[in-house]
C-alpha cells in the first residue's frame, strides 16, 4: 500500500503542477508534493524494517533493504531540494532567465522525475526499470535545455543522444537477460521479475548473462557517468538549471549504478566467478583517475563539481565491483554520503552563482564576506566531499582504500594519486571562491541555506556515528548482494 | 552424348544469337512507351544490323590488326557466353564448361580486347572511353563474383548448371542471401551494359560515355558485330540473372516434350525482365561518373553481405 | 509450415540489414524516412509471422502497435518535421560513403560473431537471426556517429530501437507485454521531446547542422 503512495503522489504532482505550475504558490505546491512523498516513503521504510522484505501487485513491485535506503534517500533529497528550488527558480524568473510557462515544465517535470526514479527502484520488472530510466531521461533532457540557451541546448542534445544510446545498449541486455531467464522461467511477464530471477540465478545460461551484462553496464553505465561514457555528465550539470543539477547528481546516478548492481547479483549467480566485478572494478578505476586529472582544468563551478560526481560514483562503483561485506557496506554508505553532500555543495554553489551572475570560478570571489553561510557551507560541503574526516564520505572512503588494499593491492596507488589530485584541484579552487575580496550582489530573495546544513549534518553524523537500526540496514541489504 | 542433347545445345545456340536484338528492341521499345513515345518498333536493331552490314567500312590509316580483330572477338566473346548459360535445358554438351569463374573470365577477355582496340587509334575519346571501362570493370568484376559465389555456396559448385539444378529441382526455399545478391547482380548488370544509371547507350556526351566512346572509331561491319556483341552480352547477363534467381521452368534434361514449356517460360521472364529494366532505367537518372565506384561498391559490399548472412542464417 | 514461417523471417531479417544499409549509404533526408518506414513494415510482417507461427497471440499487438508506431506515426511526424523545418537537402557525412559501408561490413562480421554462441542455444525458429538484429544495431550506431546533421541522427536512434525490437521478436518471440507498452510509450514520448528540439535548437542556432554545438568541450 505505501509503495503505491510512494509512486502516486509524485505523479499526482505532474499532473497538479502541469495544471497549476504557472500560479504564484507553485513552489510551495512542488515542496509539498516533495514533503508528502517524502511521508510516504518514511511510512515505507518503517514497513520494510520492521516486517522485511515485500511484494506488492502480483509481485510487480519489490522492497528489500537494499532498494529501501535509496527510496528514502531519493524522497529526502527529492524534498530537501524543492525547498532549496523554491528561492533560487524565484531568483532566476525574477533576472528574467525564465518565464512562467518554462516554470511550470520545470515543477511539473521535476514531479515526474522523482516517479520515474522511484517507479525504477521500486519495480521488480527489470524491464520496467529499464522503461523508468528511459523516462527518467526524458523528463530531465527538457530541464537541462530549460533556459534555452545554445550551451544549454548542446548540452541536452549530447544528453539526449549519449543516454538514449547508452540505455539502448541497455534494452539489449535487457532483453539477452529475458532470452536467458525465459529458458528457465518460462516466457511471459514472471520471467523479468528479479525475485523470481534470484531463485534461479544459478540456472541462467552464464554466457548470454555475461554478455549481457556487458550491454547492461554499458548502458547503465553511461547514466551513472562511468568513463569513457561520461562525456553527457558534466554538460548537462553545468548548463541546467542548478536544482537539477543536484538531483541529477545526487540521485539520478545512484538509480543508474542500482540497476547496475541490480544486475551484478543475477550475473555472479549465473556465473559463479568474478567477472562482473572486474568490469565494474575496471571501469569505476578508470573513472576516479580521468576525473581526478580533469578536476584540476574545470573553469565552471559546476562542470568542476559535475566531475567530482563520476569520481565518486566511479568510486562507489569500484567498490561494488571488489564485492565482499565491507566494500559493499561502502558502497552503500558512500551512495548516501555523496548524494547528501553533492546535493548540498551544488545548493550552495547555485546560491553563490546567483550572488556572483556567474559560473566561472575566476569570477567568483569572496562569498564568506557577502553571505558567510553560503561560503561556509561551500567549505565545509567542499572538504566533506573531499574526504576530511570526521565527515562519513571519510568513512566510507577509508573503508573502500582499506578493502582495495587488502585485497587488490595494485589498485591503492591509482586511488590514492587520484583522491589527492582530485583534493589539490577543488580545494584550490575553492579556497579562491569563498575567501578574498567579494564580487557578489544582494539576492532578491533569501537563500535557502537550510537543506544545506540539514545534509551536512546529517553526512557528519555519518561520519562519527552509524545509528544501530541503519547499519543493520546496510548489513541485510550486503548479505542480499553477497 | 547424345543427338538430342546435341540439337538442344545447336538450338540454343541459335536462339541466342538470334534473340538478343530482339531483346535490345524490346527493352528500347519498352523504354520508349515508358517516356510517351512511340518507339521505333522492336525489330529496329535488326534494321540497324542489317543497314550497317551493307555499308562499307572505313578504317583509321594507322590502325593495326588488332583493331580490326576485335569485333569478331568480342562477339565469339560474347556468343559464347550467351550459349553457355542455361536457358533451355540444364543437360547439354558443352555444360562442363559452365564455370561460373570462367564466365567472368570470357567477359573480362572481351573488356580487354575491346579497350585495347579503343586505344589503339590513339584518339582522345579511345583512351578515355578505355580508362572509364576499365575503372568499371575493376569494381564489377568482384562484385559479380562474389554474387556467383553467394550462389555456390548454397549449392556447394561453380558449376551453373548445377547451381541452376539445386536451385530449380529441389524443393522451394527461401533463400535471403540470394535477395542480396540479386540486387547486387542487378547493379553489375546495368554497369557492365552500359545502361542508366552508369552510362546512357544513347549518347555521345564525352563527359559521361563509357561504351560508345571506345567505340567511335568503328564502322559499317565491325560495328555492327559490335552491336550485336552487345545485345548478345546483355541477354548473357540477363539469362545469367534468370538462371541463379528464377530458374523455375527449365527443361530438367533433353526432354523434348519439357522443351516448349522452356521455350514458353523462357519467353515470359525474359520479357518481364527486359520491361523492368526499361522501367528500371527509366526511374533512375544518369550518376556521375565519380559516384560509379561507389555504386560498384554498393554491389560489391551487398553480394559480400548476401554470402555473410547465407553464413549466418545456415540455410 | 512452421519451416515456410522461418524461411519468411529470415528473409525478413536479411531485408532489415538491407534496409540498414540503405540508410547508411543514404544522402537524403525523404528517403531516410521512407526506409525507416520500410523498416517498420519489416519488423511488423516479421513479427506477425512470428506470432502466426508460435502463437504467440500478444505477439499480434505489438505487431499492430508497431506498425501504428513506426510505420504511420512516426514517419507522418518526421514528415511533418522536415516540412515544417525545411530541411530537405542532401545529409553532409562526415565520412565518405564507401569508407562508412566497410566499417559496417566489419560491424556486421563483428556481430555474427558475437551472436553466434548465443543464437546456438535459442530454441526459437528465428534463432539465427538474433545476430542481424545485432549487426542492425549497430548500424544504426554508425549511422548516428557519421551524420553531423539532427534529423538524421534521431533516425538513426529510431532504427537502433527498430533493431532492438527485432531482437526481441527473434530471440525471445518478445519481451512481456507491459514491457514493451513501456518501450513504445518511451519512444514515442522521446519523439515528441525531439521534435520540441528541433525547433529549439533551428530557432538559436538557424540551422540543424550539429556541428554549430560543439562548443562545449574540454579546452
Amino acid at each position: 500500500m505505501e509503495i503505491l503512495w510512494v509512486l502516486a503522489i509524485p505523479l499526482l504532482g505532474g499532473v497538479l503542477l502541469a495544471l497549476f505550475g504557472c500560479r504564484r504558490f507553485a513552489p510551495e505546491l512542488n515542496s509539498l508534493m516533495s514533503f508528502a512523498t517524502l511521508i510516504a516513503a518514511t511510512a515505507l521504510t518503517i514497513r520494510v524494517i520492521n516486517d522485511g522484505p515485500i511484494t506488492a501487485l502480483n509481485e510487480q513491485f519489490f522492497v528489500d533493504s537494499f532498494n529501501v535506503f535509496l527510496v528514502a534517500l531519493t524522497a529526502f533529497v527529492g524534498f530537501t531540494t524543492s525547498l532549496f528550488s523554491r528561492p533560487y527558480m524565484r531568483i532566476e524568473q525574477d533576472r528574467g532567465k525564465l518565464t512562467v510557462n518554462m516554470l511550470r515544465l520545470y515543477h511539473s517535470m521535476y514531479q515526474l522525475f522523482s516517479f520515474t526514479m522511484l517507479l525504477a527502484l521500486l519495480t521488480n520488472n527489470l524491464g520496467i526499470l529499464w522503461v523508468a530510466m528511459e523516462a527518467a531521461t526524458l523528463t530531465t533532457v527538457l530541464l537541462v535545455s530549460l533556459y534555452r540557451t545554445p550551451a544549454s541546448l548542446e548540452a541536452a542534445w549530447k544528453y539526449f543522444i549519449l543516454c538514449g544510446v547508452g540505455i539502448a545498449q541497455a534494452l539489449f541486455g535487457t532483453i539477452l537477460l529475458y532470452f536467458a531467464a525465459e529458458k528457465v522461467l518460462g516466457a511471459g511477464g514472471n520471467a523479468l521479475l528479479w525475485t523470481h530471477l534470484n531463485g534461479v540465478k544459478g540456472q541462467l545460461e552464464p554466457t548470454v548473462l555475461s554478455l549481457a551484462f556487458v550491454f547492461l553496464l554499458v548502458g547503465y553505465g553511461t547514466k551513472v557517468g562511468l568513463a569513457p561514457l561520461h562525456n553527457w555528465l558534466p554538460d548537462a550539470h553545468a548548463e541546467g538549471p542548478t536544482p537539477i543539477s543536484a538531483v541529477l547528481s545526487g540521485l539520478l546516478l545512484n538509480v543508474a549504478l542500482y540497476a547496475v548492481v541490480r544486475s551484478k547479483v543475477l550475473v555472479d549467480g549465473a556465473l559463479g566467478n568474478h567477472f562482473a566485478g572486474n568490469l565494474m572494478m575496471g571501469f569505476g578505476l578508470l573513472s576516479v583517475v580521468m576525473a581526478a586529472f580533469f578536476l584540476s582544468r574545470q573553469k565552471d563551478v559546476k562542470r568542476l563539481f559535475a566531475y567530482s560526481s563520476i569520481e565518486h560514483m566511479g568510486l562507489t562503483t569500484f567498490a561494488f565491483g571488489m564485492g565482499g561485506p565491507v566494500a559493499t557496506f561502502a558502497a552503500m554508505l558512500h551512495m548516501t554520503v555523496h548524494s547528501l553532500t553533492k546535493s548540498a555543495i551544488f545548493f550552495a554553489v547555485g546560491h553563490a552563482t546567483q550572488k556572483s551572475g556567474t559560473q566561472f570560478i575566476a569570477d567568483i570571489r569572496g562569498l564568506i564576506q557577502t553571505n558567510p553561510t553560503i561560503g561556509w557551507g561551500l567549505m565545509i560541503g567542499s572538504l566533506a566531499i573531499l574526504g576530511m574526516p570526521p565527515f562519513g564520505v571519510f568513512a566510507s572512503e577509508f573503508m573502500i582504500l582499506t578493502t582495495a588494499m587488502h585485497s587488490y593491492p595494485w589498485t591503492t596507488p591509482f586511488l590514492l594519486v587520484a583522491l589527492g589530485v582530485a583534493f589539490a584541484a577543488i580545494f584550490g579552487k575553492v579556497q579562491t571562491m569563498v575567501f578574498g575580496e567579494t564580487t557578489g550582489q544582494r539576492l532578491p530573495h533569501p537563500p535557502a541555506l537550510l537543506p544545506v546544513f540539514a545534509h551536512l549534518a546529517l553526512v557528519l553524523l555519518l561520519g562519527v556515528y552509524i545509528p544501530p537500526y541503519l547499519a543493520n540496514w546496510y548489513r541485510q541489504a550486503v548479505a542480499l548482494l553477497g | 552424348m547424345n543427338l538430342s542433347a546435341l540439337l538442344f545445345q545447336l538450338l540454343q545456340d541459335t536462339l541466342v544469337v538470334l534473340a538478343a536484338p530482339l531483346l535490345l528492341g524490346w527493352v528500347n521499345q519498352c523504354r520508349a512507351w515508358l517516356q510517351n513515345r512511340s518507339g521505333a518498333g522492336v525489330l529496329q536493331p535488326y534494321r540497324k544490323l542489317i543497314k550497317l552490314f551493307h555499308k562499307d567500312a572505313v578504317l583509321a590509316h594507322n590502325a593495326s590488326p588488332l583493331f580490326r580483330f576485335m569485333p569478331y572477338i568480342l562477339f565469339a566473346c560474347m556468343w559464347l557466353a550467351a550459349a553457355l548459360v542455361p536457358v533451355l535445358a540444364t543437360d547439354l554438351p558443352l555444360s562442363p564448361a559452365v564455370d561460373v569463374i570462367a564466365l567472368v573470365g570470357i567477359f573480362a577477355l572481351a573488356r580487354v580486347f575491346i579497350s585495347l582496340a579503343a586505344m589503339d587509334i590513339g584518339t582522345a575519346f579511345g583512351t578515355l572511353g578505355a580508362r572509364r571501362e576499365m575503372l568499371v570493370g575493376f569494381l564489377a568484376e568482384p562484385a559479380l563474383l562474389m554474387v556467383f559465389f553467394t550462389a555456390s555456396v548454397i549449392s556447394h559448385s561453380t558449376s551453373l548448371i548445377t547451381i541452376v539444378e539445386t536451385l530449380a529441382h529441389t524443393q522451394f526455399v527461401l533463400y535471403p542471401s540470394l535477395a542480396f545478391a540479386a540486387v547486387a547482380f542487378v547493379m553489375v548488370l546495368l554497369a557492365e551494359n552500359a545502361r542508366i544509371p552508369v552510362d546512357n547507350p544513347s549518347t555521345h556526351l564525352e563527359l559521361t560515355m563509357i561504351h560508345e566512346a571506345m567505340i567511335l572509331e568503328y564502322s559499317a561491319r565491325h560495328l555492327a558485330l559490335i552491336e550485336w556483341a552487345s545485345a548478345l552480352k546483355l541477354l548473357a547477363y540477363i539469362t545469367i540473372g534468370i538462371a541463379l534467381f528464377l530458374p523455375w521452368g527449365i527443361a530438367a534434361a533433353d526432354h523434348w516434350s519439357a522443351l516448349p514449356i522452356a521455350l514458353v517460360a523462357l519467353f515470359v521472364k525474359l520479357t518481364a525482365a527486359g520491361a523492368g529494366l526499361a522501367l528500371l532505367e527509366t526511374l533512375s537518372a544518369k550518376m556521375r561518373i565519380f559516384r560509379v565506384p561507389e555504386f560498384m561498391g554498393t554491389a560489391f559490399l551487398l553480394a559480400v553481405l548476401g554470402m555473410l548472412t547465407h553464413f549466418l542464417l545456415g540455410s | 509450415m512452421t519451416d515456410f514461417s522461418g524461411q519468411i523471417i529470415n528473409l525478413c531479417a536479411a531485408l532489415l540489414l538491407l534496409v540498414a544499409f540503405g540508410m547508411l549509404s543514404q544522402r537524403r533526408v525523404l528517403s531516410l524516412i521512407n526506409l525507416f518506414a520500410a523498416q517498420g513494415l519489416i519488423l511488423t510482417i516479421s513479427t506477425a509471422v512470428v506470432a502466426y507461427s508460435s502463437h504467440q497471440s500478444h505477439l499480434y499487438y505489438s505487431a499492430a502497435l508497431t506498425l501504428v508506431l513506426k510505420v504511420i506515426l512516426l514517419p507522418w511526424i518526421l514528415h511533418r518535421l522536415i516540412r515544417k523545418l525545411n530541411v530537405k537537402w542532401d545529409i553532409e557525412t562526415l565520412f565518405n560513403i564507401p569508407a562508412t559501408m566497410l566499417i559496417g561490413i566489419v560491424l556486421v562480421i563483428f556481430a555474427f560473431n558475437l551472436a553466434a554462441p548465443i543464437s546456438q542455444m535459442a530454441g526459437t525458429i528465428t534463432k539465427s537471426t538474433l545476430g542481424i538484429a545485432m549487426a542492425s544495431v549497430l548500424l544504426s550506431f554508425l549511422m548516428m556517429i557519421t551524420r553531423s546533421k539532427a534529423v538524421p541522427q534521431v533516425i538513426g536512434f529510431l532504427a537502433m530501437e527498430n533493431g532492438l525490437f527485432f531482437a526481441a521478436t527473434s530471440a525471445t518471440y518478445g519481451m512481456p507485454m507491459v514491457v514493451e507498452l513501456g518501450i513504445a510509450l518511451d519512444v514515442l514520448v522521446g519523439m515528441f521531446i525531439l521534435g520540441i528540439f528541433f525547433f529549439q535548437i533551428r530557432e538559436t542556432f538557424d540551422s540543424l547542422d550539429l556541428k554549430h554545438m560543439e562548443k562545449l568541450k574540454e579546452d
